[in-house]
């Protein structure tokens, strides 16, 4: 059913640390190996060693330059993926009931064997979490790893989502956002978590933590030591040179 | 938007062919025998063909039948029951007009009533997108209902109402064109608000997340239109508008005017409609830094 639930008993979903991810893409790589093997249809790739290699992914890492009006350029690395949102546009939208949200838990999740692969969801999530798979024909989004965190055939430390399990720097966070006492909310609150794109009325579940600002570095205390100027034979030289 | 063939095709025939219906179904057009039955058939080709072409734009069209059952929500479903709901209701009409049964008009007009109610569900599925700025206003649907009602209007062979309809059409399409040049900006979503970095500082692209194109740039990022936006929307609105209302004005009525005036309108209706979907940018191109390329 395309009819939002009111209200879900759980809101996961991920905190994304932009201080901390260095852009290692692995992430990127650990969702499409896991999400290749497990729920519904494979990531397909077209002419992966052709001239214009081209795939279904569900998690992306951009990299951006940020200027502070005062201060030098940051490089800052955002993976972007699904946002489990609250009001998801992308579940309405679709005519066949494949896109759903779950009541138990918040997650947004396709039915492939419903989908007749229209793309209207795609068009409706302002934040490119969905992709069509083109060799399935099938809409393709991340699953949060709906396969791995419930898994009881799987070690407890491995009950995570893909990218969280993976991520060497510990810049993705998962958890329950309707426990105000979470490791999710606690980060998201402390560290001030930004809500994607507000303005498109989604009302995301994940959290972006804004990179903390940087030291800025202090003029050193040997500074006005370095403005010595010649004598003699070199101070000649520098006023004449200076004045060709 | 990505203006892909099929999407173009479907909204441009089915759209003019429930406007013609409308006409037909309300009684405007007075035919009998075979003349009718040839009327009628021209109406109910043009909007199954166009529902038809829809079917190339999915990825699997054999489960299409699916698509009736979320019509609580979805526009794309309600558009489904729309338009099967019209044309099987328009069917006695249809056949009375053909074998001379007189039957009820009101019949028709209900009938011309759900064929405007299907293409209002069609603008709908473009106009709830708040992630396309440009086609998130009511001047959307308007304009759905403008192309359906003149397209009918000529199609019908009416010069009262065709000369009426496309002045109307112009009008309309002429503000979808200037309120939609500044709908990005009126939304205000920026690729500081996508990243949420822009409160830190100026945010732009630093490396692309990928060095070869994806889904969502064939599909939602599409830039090359909108180099030559401005010629081509003198071109469309010159067949759209201009030469049929030309040709309805200055020819007798009959069949040759009323193909005269159409076939510039329908070739000058699918310019507006690749248009539409090319001129159109989705809030994803934020995340890429591509947006605003003229
Ligand atoms: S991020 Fe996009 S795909 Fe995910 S729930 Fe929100 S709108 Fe839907
Ligand atoms: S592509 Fe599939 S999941 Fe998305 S709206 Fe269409 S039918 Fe629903
Ligand atoms: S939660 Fe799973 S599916 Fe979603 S981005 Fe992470 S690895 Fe991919």
């Amino acid at each position: 059913m395309t009819c939002l639930p009111v209200k879900t008993d759980k809101k996961l979903g991920l905190v994304i640390d932009l201080d901390t991810c260095v852009g290692c893409q692995a992430c990127v790589t650990a969702c499409k190996g896991w999400n290749d093997q497990g729920y519904g249809a494979p990531l397909s790739d077209q002419a992966p060693y052709g001239a214009e290699p081209s795939g279904t992914f569900l998690n992306r890492v951009h990299s951006y330059e940020v200027t502070p009006a005062d201060s030098p350029a940051q490089i800052i690395n955002f993976p972007r993926s699904c946002l489990h949102c609250d009001d998801a546009p992308c579940v309405t939208v679709c005519p066949t009931g494949a896109s759903y949200k779950r009541a138990e838990d918040g997650i947004v999740l396709v039915n492939e064997d419903a989908c007749i692969g229209c793309g209207l969801c795609a068009w409706a999530c302002p934040y490119g979490a969905r992709e069509m798979d083109a060799a399935a024909g099938v809409m393709k989004k991340c699953t949060l790893c709906v396969d791995r965190i419930y898994n009881e055939t799987l070690p407890e430390a491995d009950r995570e989502p893909a990218c969280v399990r993976t991520c060497p720097i510990g810049a993705r966070h998962f958890g329950d956002f309707a426990d105000p006492e979470s490791n999710v909310s606690r980060l998201a609150r402390n560290r001030g978590g930004i809500a994607l794109m507000p303005e498109m009325g989604t009302a995301p579940v994940n959290r972006y933590l804004p990179p903390r600002r940087k030291d800025v570095l202090a003029a050193s205390p040997l500074a006005p030591l370095l403005d010595v100027s010649a004598t003699g034979l070199a101070g000649w030289l520098d006023r004449m040179l200076g004045k060709i | 938007m990505h203006p892909a063939p099929s999407v173009i095709l479907f909204t441009v025939l089915s759209g003019l062919g429930f406007g013609y219906l409308a006409f037909l179904g309300a009684g405007l057009v007075s035919a009998s025998g075979w003349a009718a039955f040839a009327l009628w058939f021209l109406g109910y080709a043009l909007a199954v063909g166009g529902l038809l072409a829809s079917a190339f734009h999915l990825g699997n069209p054999q489960r299409a039948l699916r698509a009736f059952s979320q019509w609580r929500s979805s526009w794309l479903s309600r558009e489904a029951w729309a338009s099967v709901a019209t044309l099987a209701v328009l069917a006695p009409v249809a056949l009375s007009d053909w074998f001379g049964f007189a039957w009820p008009r009101a019949w028709g007009v209900a009938g011309a009533a759900l064929c405007l109610a299907t293409v209002f569900t069609t603008s709908m599925i473009y106009a709830q997108m708040k992630t396309v700025p440009r086609w998130n206003h009511w001047i959307t649907p308007l304009m759905f209902q403008s192309f359906a009602l003149a397209g009918g209007a000529i199609l019908a062979g009416s010069r009262l109402w065709a000369a009426v309809l496309l002045a109307g059409l112009g009008g309309v399409l002429a503000a979808q064109w200037r309120i939609g040049d500044g709908r990005f900006a009126a939304v205000g979503a920026t690729i500081g608000s996508a990243t949420g970095l822009g409160t830190i500082g100026a945010v732009q692209v630093f490396e692309q997340p990928h060095t070869g194109p994806n889904y969502l740039m064939r599909e939602m990022i599409h830039i090359v239109g909108r180099k030559h936006a401005q010629k081509l929307r003198v071109i469309a609105f010159g067949l759209l508008v201009m030469a049929p209302l030309a040709m309805v004005l200055a020819l007798p009525p009959g069949p040759l005017t009323v193909a005269l005036a159409a076939a510039p309108h329908l070739i000058g209706a699918l310019a507006a409609r690749w248009l539409f979907f090319a001129e159109a940018e989705h809030v994803v191109g934020l995340y890429y830094g591509q947006r605003g390329a003229t």
